[in-house]
């Protein structure tokens, strides 16, 4: 079996490379996303490969590419968008809450729309304001829409295949700051036997405490369980993938062990995923929990200035200070 | 510092224009609004799709004024450009190769007038008279913007592409039920946006309602061939002025690598709005010269020829052959602006260099006009958390 060890960027360019090879019907669109292969590169070369009829570059709108996608889908294409920055799909907004989203319901299940809307997001690069947000609170409060995100190179081979293969329209999130971050793929396995798309998977068993994270966090919060681990306390590390639907279920097993759980994201803690969170493994670990479900989130403002955006986005330090207010309870 | 306003009137010594030559000589493009050639040959007055005839009339004192204005510009660009490249920027936007749309459009301003602008705009920045650090707070990343708009009548930069061109409307909406149009000395707005915004809905929306409330405003297009990675082509089929005319306003095309051109029809827009005469559409044709941003490698996309090709059309130097043969300026005195420029540039780096960071907390400061309750507990809680660190190595 083939491992390579890519970075994150390039399992995900290897693994939309799979799905144009596999399905005629899926169709790359977005913003400079043939010649220059996107601003981050992640669909390098597939425009030369596939042609621009399959990778297609679109006018400067955002509205425009979901809405055209949504086209496209009831025609039977199976539409890959990329929205180059987080802070950019709001002009899509409208076409995906209300339209995307919607559609298979007003339908009574006539109409289909299997579309990936791909977002690079999250924070830490030293961006100017847009480029750094985590808006996927918007998109899991949508019924109608999923919304997943990858943490390492693995899953991002395969969980954008799946998300390519699923009917559902979903969103699907990536930390843009670990792209170059590097791990082993397994690329010949087969998509029917990876990881299912929308389960959440232990990141690093542990027994003290239970962290769960998403996205870029979870290299934070491996980090901290190390750091952890050194002065002699074991986390459990729970990568969610899922935010929409959520799996707990590994989670409720952790925190009726542990006792003590911290939700972890770079989104504003304000009705962010941390809240649904703490309220569904409150409801599930009541008697198991040794102190309140702790979040360690991004706070209410706008994201910030790039110069103050490391005190912004959680860190080890926060994650291990909020790991100790559940031992202090 | 930017010069004042050179105005239409004009005083001392006339440079008579050189030649007799009317745009329709431009065979290139004959819908091209051109006063200046490439070779830096005056023509005297050039014809727009519309009838209106652009002239200007400058005295020697304003051509030398545009030039200065060109190179200055220039110069401070290239000094953030490299400001960038030592990680004293985290991004830097270029103005390379459409300073004469800049400096053109900037000085056709009248003090009253009100400008939205992209996150390109350092030269119309520079035009308004706004000292050139203003910008470079958001690209070092120690704040957002964080100047009052009308204080110097020119918006924060914007971003989202297109925005801006809502905000214009409104403001120029603004304008007209105020009653400040209709007079000479009424005011009028411009919106600048690129090639690329024009595939927007947000622009699409401000150009109808511009038109239905025949809004004083200007639309800006600074059509520099490229959004990114991709040509105009996969923005339009037309040429981006003739879509003025399906929402019911005039659009023109300028040379917009030509000052002075970029300066007349502006001006002509800016005066027809004031007076009560409703938007209209500027292409202002010109390049990118250099990458999108600081972040972009435009060799992926873009061959070199035609960048050379473009090369060839430079603002600055068809300005300054035009200031040589004509013997309105001399070696001294473009010695002497490139001196102003260098001083400036340097003046600009140690300030640059001196930006202090902002002290984390305050990124909890004007999130509402009167504060939040749950927002000032976060913002004590933070402090205290960032005190347990205090003594510590963090
Ligand atoms: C709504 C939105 N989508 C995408 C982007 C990313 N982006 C930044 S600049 C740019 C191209 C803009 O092209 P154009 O309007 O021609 O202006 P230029 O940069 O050439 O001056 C894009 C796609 C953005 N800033 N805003
Ligand atoms: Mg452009």
């Amino acid at each position: 079996m083939a491992t390579e060890t890519l970075t994150l960027g390039k399992a995900l360019n290897t693994g939309l490379r799979k799905a144009l090879e596999n399905d005629p019907k899926v169709v790359i669109m977005g913003e400079d996303v043939g010649k220059l292969g996107g601003v981050f590169r992640i669909t390098d070369g597939l425009q030369k490969d596939f042609g621009d009829q399959r990778v297609i570059d679109t006018p400067l709108a955002e509205s425009g590419i979901i809405g055209t996608a949504v086209g496209l889908a009831i025609r039977g294409f199976r539409p890959v968008c990329e929205i180059q920055f987080d802070g950019f799909v709001y002009p899509a907004y409208d076409q995906i809450v209300s339209q995307v989203a919607k559609m298979h319901y007003r339908s009574q299940g006539k109409v289909r729309i299997p579309m990936v809307i791909r977002i690079p997001y999250g924070g830490g690069i030293g961006a100017v304001e847009h480029h750094s947000e985590s808006p996927e609170a918007y998109f899991a409060h949508t019924a109608g829409l999923k919304v997943v995100t990858c943490a390492n190179p693995q899953d991002a081979y395969s969980m954008i295949q799946q998300a390519i293969a699923s009917d559902d329209p979903i969103v699907f999130l990536e930390p843009k700051r670990r792209y170059w971050e590097k791990g082993p793929v397994e690329l010949d396995a087969p998509l029917s036997e990876a990881y299912p798309l929308h389960s959440a998977r232990v990141a690093r068993a542990g027994t003290d405490a239970t962290v769960l994270a998403y996205g870029p966090m979870v290299r934070t919060c491996l980090d901290a369980a190390t750091a952890a681990a050194e002065d002699g306390r074991e986390l459990e590390v729970i990568d969610l993938r899922s935010l929409s639907p959520l799996d707990l279920t590994a989670a409720y097993e952790s925190v009726r062990r542990t006792g003590r759980c911290v939700v972890v994201h770079e989104a504003p803690g304000n009705l962010g995923l941390g809240s649904e969170i703490a309220a569904r493994i409150t409801e599930e670990c009541f008697y198991s929990l040794e102190s309140p479900v702790l979040r360690v989130t991004g706070f209410d403002t706008p994201y910030p200035a790039s110069r103050v955006e490391e005190e912004y986005l959680p860190d080890l330090d926060r994650v291990l200070d909020a790991v100790d207010r559940t031992f202090g309870w | 510092m930017a010069k004042g306003d050179p105005g239409v009137t004009t005083r001392g010594r006339r440079a008579a224009p050189r030649s007799k030559r009317t745009a329709s000589a431009n065979a290139g493009d004959p819908a091209l609004v051109q006063l200046l050639t490439p070779e830096g040959e005056r023509i005297e007055s050039a014809i727009g799709p519309d009838g209106t005839e652009y002239r200007v009339d400058f005295t020697d004192e304003e051509y030398r004024g545009l030039y200065r204005d060109l190179v200055l510009v220039r110069k401070l660009d290239a000094e953030a450009t490299a400001l960038q490249r030592q990680g004293e920027l985290g991004l830097w936007a270029s103005l390379l190769g459409q300073e004469a749309a800049q400096v053109g459009s900037g000085r056709a301003l009248r003090t009253q007038d009100m400008a939205f602008p992209t996150y390109r705009e350092h030269g119309v920045l520079y035009c308004r008279g706004i000292d050139p650090i203003m910008p470079l707070g958001l690209f070092r990343g120690v704040d957002q913007g964080g100047w009052d708009p009308n204080e110097f009548k020119f918006n924060m930069y914007t971003i989202v592409i297109g925005a801006q061109t809502l905000h214009a409307t409104g403001y120029a909406m603004g304008v007209h039920m105020d009653g400040k149009t209709g007079t000479d000395d009424g005011e009028a707005v411009i919106a600048y946006f690129g090639d690329g915004a024009t595939s927007q809905g947000d622009v699409n929306e401000a150009f109808v309602w511009a038109s239905v409330f025949n809004a004083p405003l200007v639309f800006f297009c600074q059509n520099n061939q490229y959004a990114i990675s991709e040509p105009l082509e996969r923005q339009t089929r037309v040429p981006l002025y003739q879509r003025a005319g399906g929402f019911g306003f005039p659009g023109v095309r300028v040379d917009g690598n030509d000052v002075l051109a970029s300066y007349a029809v502006t001006r002509h827009a800016l005066d027809n709005a004031r007076l009560g005469q409703g938007p209209s559409l500027i292409e202002a044709y010109t390049y990118r010269m250099g990458a999108h941003t600081t972040s972009d490698d435009p060799t992926r996309y873009r061959i070199a020829s035609e960048v050379e090709a473009w090369q060839a059309k430079d603002p600055i130097a068809r300005m300054k052959a035009f200031l040589t043969t004509q013997q309105i300026a001399d070696a001294d005195f473009f010695a002497s602006v490139d001196e102003q420029a260098r001083a400036e540039s340097v003046h600009l780096r140690e300030r640059v260099l001196a930006m202090p960071n902002p002290e984390p907390v305050t990124m909890f400061d004007h999130v509402y006009p009167n504060g939040s309750p749950e927002l000032d507990e976060q913002r004590a809680q933070f402090s205290k958390y960032m005190e347990s660190f205090e003594g510590s190595a963090h």
